[in-house]
């Protein structure tokens, strides 16, 4: 272990107010959550010298909040929390599924929705299904309060469109309007449990009158610098059938929305097939 | 009441289970320094310079570089070639070059990064294609570290006669060892200037042999002591000596202890792994599928310096040809130098390697003559009577035929074969069903005249306070000893189980049992204590002492002990006259005994995402006899979980030499949830020079997984691939070159 906590600042905010204070006062602070990722680096030394803002002591932000229009996640939520609130199983399963899938057991009790977005790793694998869900993240600095789609808070790998002092208070979850008639999370990891994602994917889709489609969203992981949606994918669906030529076409059109890379997890190749091979068996309703 | 054959708990189980046990990184040693290594950033070339940051606090610590060293600059094990620290030429990626040690963790790491090391960079030599090649000379002229040559018969008339000829080429690559606790030491000098070290090892004496060298003291001036050991699998055989010259040198220099433990982000990229291998077969068949001529090329590579190549391709080479007996058989086998970390002793030893190739070749041969590769086995396996490709005839203890036959019952084999084939005939199914075998031996001990060059010695010691001690340098390092020699001792001394101790493995007072290794602590250690139990037992007889109860021991003690504090009998290895081998010709007996193991792999293919699922594994293992059947069974399981991490999973990825993904976030070892269920049956078929039967079990489940499992994925895909690990990017890369070629 090289973390030298003796070179360490540590800041211990005990509400939202004093954090976002805080934080606006030393920008360059490193933001702690529930520390599944801070640990590793905490552990290669990485962190040594720096200031820490520790948030566990910010009450109201770990908070789920069920109201009529969706459902509210504080944003240092954890995802055995989440996995375990009824409005949320019973209206967003595919977060339910996406948060049993991360680490094991014990990063599912520390580690938190908030800091998950906040780190934004390519493979992090709550964000296709915030992106099906359309997420919205909720943001407090010094300069104000910010709403933003799940879609805009990714700049790149590891990287967000958050300012200077801006932290993630909560994540809103919009209620579908009607059912979905099929859903999907997959995950495919480099093992079982503690596990990256090779790809990650989450779909909904709704069928209306005579077979058409009149809803279909779907979302990929690791296969791109941030999690995508599949636009171009998506168009090509809505507002037809499932004919074998349409699941085609939106099969062929995945690869416009992503650019896998071969890295020490996986290949192009793999990662491309693997993903078009969930999204056709989706789409053919026998996933 | 006899102690054999008992589940007997662990002796170190309890402290183990209350987190009591003390690893290296539990010691607290008063006033102690942390070490850490300068290692070098590139794989080949020669230093031009090492810069210290000026105005960095240098006085708060304590540096040892090459011109420190007392002795020798070496790592003394087979060859003298690796230098303790590099001293001008660097020949591998993190090579170390220079010591540092503050009594502050972290501030001895931050130290690393206020040094400038200047390189003139050579074109290094990465693969073993350009090794042979010689595209630069490593080692000597040609860079091979080691050859072999095994003859039996004439191949060339055996082609001759052939119906069927088979060719075919297998791969393997490194594997880490993922030991739980990572390499540790700490070392001391003491008042009268005896150099002591303490940690994490398998083997003692190889520790001491090594800082004898280091520091041109008698060896009554080293001391070596293990601590609570987590996990060893080979990674703690020969790397110990360097991390334990390297606290040694600092402690020396500082006057202080000096204790140097490595985190995974160092202990994973800078360490040895399982030597990646070519092995190339051409097999010549009659027309019943009996084994006329195998021709056999074996390629390892070693990485930048000898190490325990030379005997890993050993291994290695008389594995080479299976368990069956073919009258004309050549193996020809080199290992060679690379600008790789070195590769050294992994559970197995070149034997996982080999075995490979030869059960997924049957799979090859059952192919091109059309004769199942079960039929194939029985009719070519080793049964008692056969004669080896050493010449070795075997004339007991050969439990092939039993271990294959239980497997094949007891997994549905010959069913499932059919079944499956009709599953993957249905474009409905989900998954692509498969099912594999193999059959594999491994010998235990040394290879050939290693025991006799080895000589060891091992004892049981009676104290004046009346305990009974064992003495050996064999260490407890998860795998059992403890248990295993109390119990060994117990029935030869003819006393409970709980009345045997066995002493700290400590050079101080344990004689060199030799190293804890080569499936070999049972067998040839365990055999030793027996005889010196049954010495102590003869000494009593001669007195007219039976020890029956706790008094009795107490008597004893007075009557053996007499005035002295204690009473040894060490006992010491003889070979046993029939046993012949010709280091030469390598002709004659290469090991004592073998063990065998047969293994079924039942998976599935997720035609989706490619990934296997094994649903069931089947085993049957001849260990001779198991001392404590729960522990043998845990090694069973254990090794072939570890079996499985090779066929599927585990994936060193090299970058110009360096291993990149060196954490358990990304080298992928199998969770409990990827282990799958098994179903294991010991088969003892006793050896007659093994204590109470026993042979090796330590790495016999190693041997088995990967062929079996690549046999089954392959016949479930209906691709032949013939390279591990079997990662999913593997089978859809197979199967879209199968498909294109339809």
């Amino acid at each position: 272990m090289r973390g030298a906590p003796e070179t360490m600042a540590v800041l211990r905010p005990k509400s939202g107010a004093e954090a976002v204070k805080l934080y606006g006062q030393q920008t360059k602070a490193v933001p702690l959550a529930g520390g599944t990722d801070f640990m590793v680096l905490w552990n290669l030394g990485l962190l040594n010298g720096r200031t820490i803002l520790d948030l566990s002591g910010v009450r109201d932000w770990r908070k789920i909040a069920a109201a009529r229009t969706g459902v509210l996640v504080g944003s240092l939520a954890t995802h055995a929390e989440i996995g375990r609130h009824p409005t949320v199983r019973a209206e967003f399963p595919l977060l339910v599924s996406a948060c049993a899938t991360i680490g094991a057991a014990q990063i599912q009790n520390r580690g938190t929705l908030g800091g998950n977005i906040a780190n934004a790793s390519p493979a992090g694998d709550t964000f296709p299904s915030l992106l099906v869900y359309e997420a919205v993240v909720r943001t407090v600095s010094p300069r104000g309060k910010r709403k933003l789609p799940i879609s805009e808070v990714f700049a790149g790998v590891k990287r967000t469109t958050l300012g200077p002092g801006e932290l993630i208070e909560a994540v809103e979850l919009p209620f579908l309007d009607k059912r979905p008639s099929r859903r999907l999370f997959r995950k495919v990891g480099t093992r079982l449990a503690q596990a990256i994602s090779k790809t990650v994917a989450a779909g909904i889709l709704r069928l209306g009158k005579g077979g058409v489609v009149e809803d279909f969203r779907f979302a990929l992981g690791s296969m791109a610098p941030t999690a995508v949606r599949l636009t171009e994918a998506e168009s090509a669906v809505v507002g037809f059938k499932l004919t074998p030529a349409v699941v085609d076409e939106a099969c062929r059109r995945l690869e416009r929305s992503v650019s896998p890379i071969d890295d020490i997890r996986s290949t192009r190749e793999y990662r491309l097939e693997v993903s078009r091979n969930i999204l056709r068996s989706f789409l053919e309703g026998n996933q | 009441m006899t102690s054999v054959g008992v589940s007997h708990r662990r002796k170190e189980g309890p402290e183990k289970l209350c987190g009591l046990a003390k690893y290296i990184d539990d010691l607290s040693l008063p006033g102690c320094l942390h070490g850490v290594t300068l290692r070098s950033t590139i794989n080949c070339g020669t230093i031009k310079s090492i810069d210290f940051e000026t105005g960095f606090p240098w006085q708060e610590y304590v540096r040892v570089s090459a011109m420190d060293i007392p002795g020798r600059n070496l790592v003394a094990l087979i060859e003298e070639d690796q230098p303790l620290l590099a001293d001008r030429k660097v020949m591998h990626p993190h090579e170390p070059i220079l010591l540092l040690a503050h009594p502050d963790r972290a501030k001895a790491y931050e130290a690393l990064k206020h040094i400038r090391v200047q390189y003139e960079a050579l074109e290094p030599v990465l693969t073993m294609e350009d090794s042979l090649a010689v595209k630069r000379a490593l080692y000597k002229e040609n860079n091979v570290f080691k050859s072999f040559l095994i003859e039996k018969g004439d191949i060339v008339k055996g082609f001759e006669s052939a119906r069927y000829t088979v060719e075919g080429e297998y791969r393997v690559w490194h594997q880490e060892q993922a030991y739980i606790e990572n390499n540790g030491m700490a070392a001391w000098v003491e008042p009268d200037g005896t150099v002591t070290v303490q940690g994490s090892m398998q083997c003692p004496y190889y520790i001491h042999k090594a800082l004898v060298k280091i520091f041109g003291l008698p060896e009554e001036k080293i001391r070596v002591i293990q601590s609570a050991t987590g996990g060893g699998f080979g990674g703690k055989e020969e790397y110990p000596s360097m991390i334990a010259g390297h606290a040694a040198l600092l402690a020396w220099k500082a006057k202080k202890p000096v204790k140097i433990v490595y985190d995974r982000a160092e202990d994973m990229p800078a360490t040895t792994k399982r030597h990646p291998a070519i092995v190339r077969h051409k097999t010549a068949l009659d027309k019943n599928g009996k084994l006329l001529a195998q021709d056999i090329d074996v390629v390892m590579d070693g990485g930048a310096y000898a190490t325990l190549s030379s005997v890993v391709l050993s291994r290695g080479t008389l594995h080479a040809a299976g368990p069956y007996e073919c009258p004309n058989v050549r193996v020809r086998s080199r290992v060679v130098a690379t600008n790789t970390p070195p590769n050294g002793a992994f559970r197995g030893f070149g034997a996982p390697q080999t075995l490979f190739a030869v059960e997924l070749h049957m799979e090859k041969i059952a192919r091109a003559v059309k004769i199942d590769s079960l039929t194939l086995r029985r009719r070519n396996l080793w049964k008692e009577g056969s004669t080896t490709a050493t010449g070795q005839v075997l004339s007991e203890s050969v439990g092939a035929c039993e271990a294959l036959e239980h497997t094949v019952k007891k997994s549905g084999y010959v069913r499932k074969v059919k079944e499956y084939a009709s599953w993957n005939r249905n474009a409905k199914k989900k998954t692509w069903k498969g099912v594999g075998l193999s059959l594999v031996h491994h010998g235990a001990g040394f290879t050939g005249s290693g025991e006799v060059y080895l000589a060891s010695k091992a004892g049981l010691s009676i104290t004046e306070d009346g305990r009974l001690q064992v003495l050996a340098a064999s260490t407890e390092i998860g795998q059992g000893t403890n248990t295993m020699f109390s119990q060994i001792a117990a029935d030869a001394l003819g006393v409970p189980f709980d009345w045997v101790e066995v002493e700290n493995p400590d050079t101080k007072f344990v004689p060199n049992s030799g190293p804890t290794v080569a499936s070999r602590t049972t067998m040839v250690v365990g055999g030793l204590v027996r005889r010196a139990a049954l010495a102590m037992k003869e000494a009593l007889a001669k007195e007219g002492l039976v020890l029956k109860t706790p008094s009795d021991v107490k008597k004893a003690a007075k009557l053996l002990c007499g005035s002295e504090p204690i009473r040894r009998f060490i006992v010491q290895y003889e070979k046993p006259a029939e046993i012949v081998w010709d280091d030469a010709t390598y002709k004659g007996d290469a090991y004592g005994a073998y063990a065998y193991a047969a293994l079924v792999a039942d998976l599935e293919i997720d035609k989706t995402t490619f990934e296997v699922k094994i649903n069931k594994l089947t085993t049957a293992q001849d260990i001779g006899k198991a001392v404590n059947p729960l522990l043998a069974e845990g090694q069973i399981i254990g090794g072939t979980a570890q079996g499985v991490g090779y066929a599927l999973l585990e994936h060193c990825v090299y970058k110009d030499g360096a291993m990149v993904n060196g954490q358990f976030t990304n080298y992928i070892i199998p969770t409990a949830m990827d282990t799958p269920a098994m179903d294991v049956k010991i088969v003892e078929k006793p050896y007659s020079r093994g204590p109470f039967g026993a042979k090796g079990v330590g790495e016999l489940p190693m041997d088995t997984p990967g062929p079996a499992i690549a046999a089954a994925v392959n016949f479930a895909a209906g691709v032949w691939i013939t390279e591990l690990p079997l990662l999913p990017e593997r089978i859809l890369k197979a199967i879209n070159e199968t498909q294109g070629q339809r």
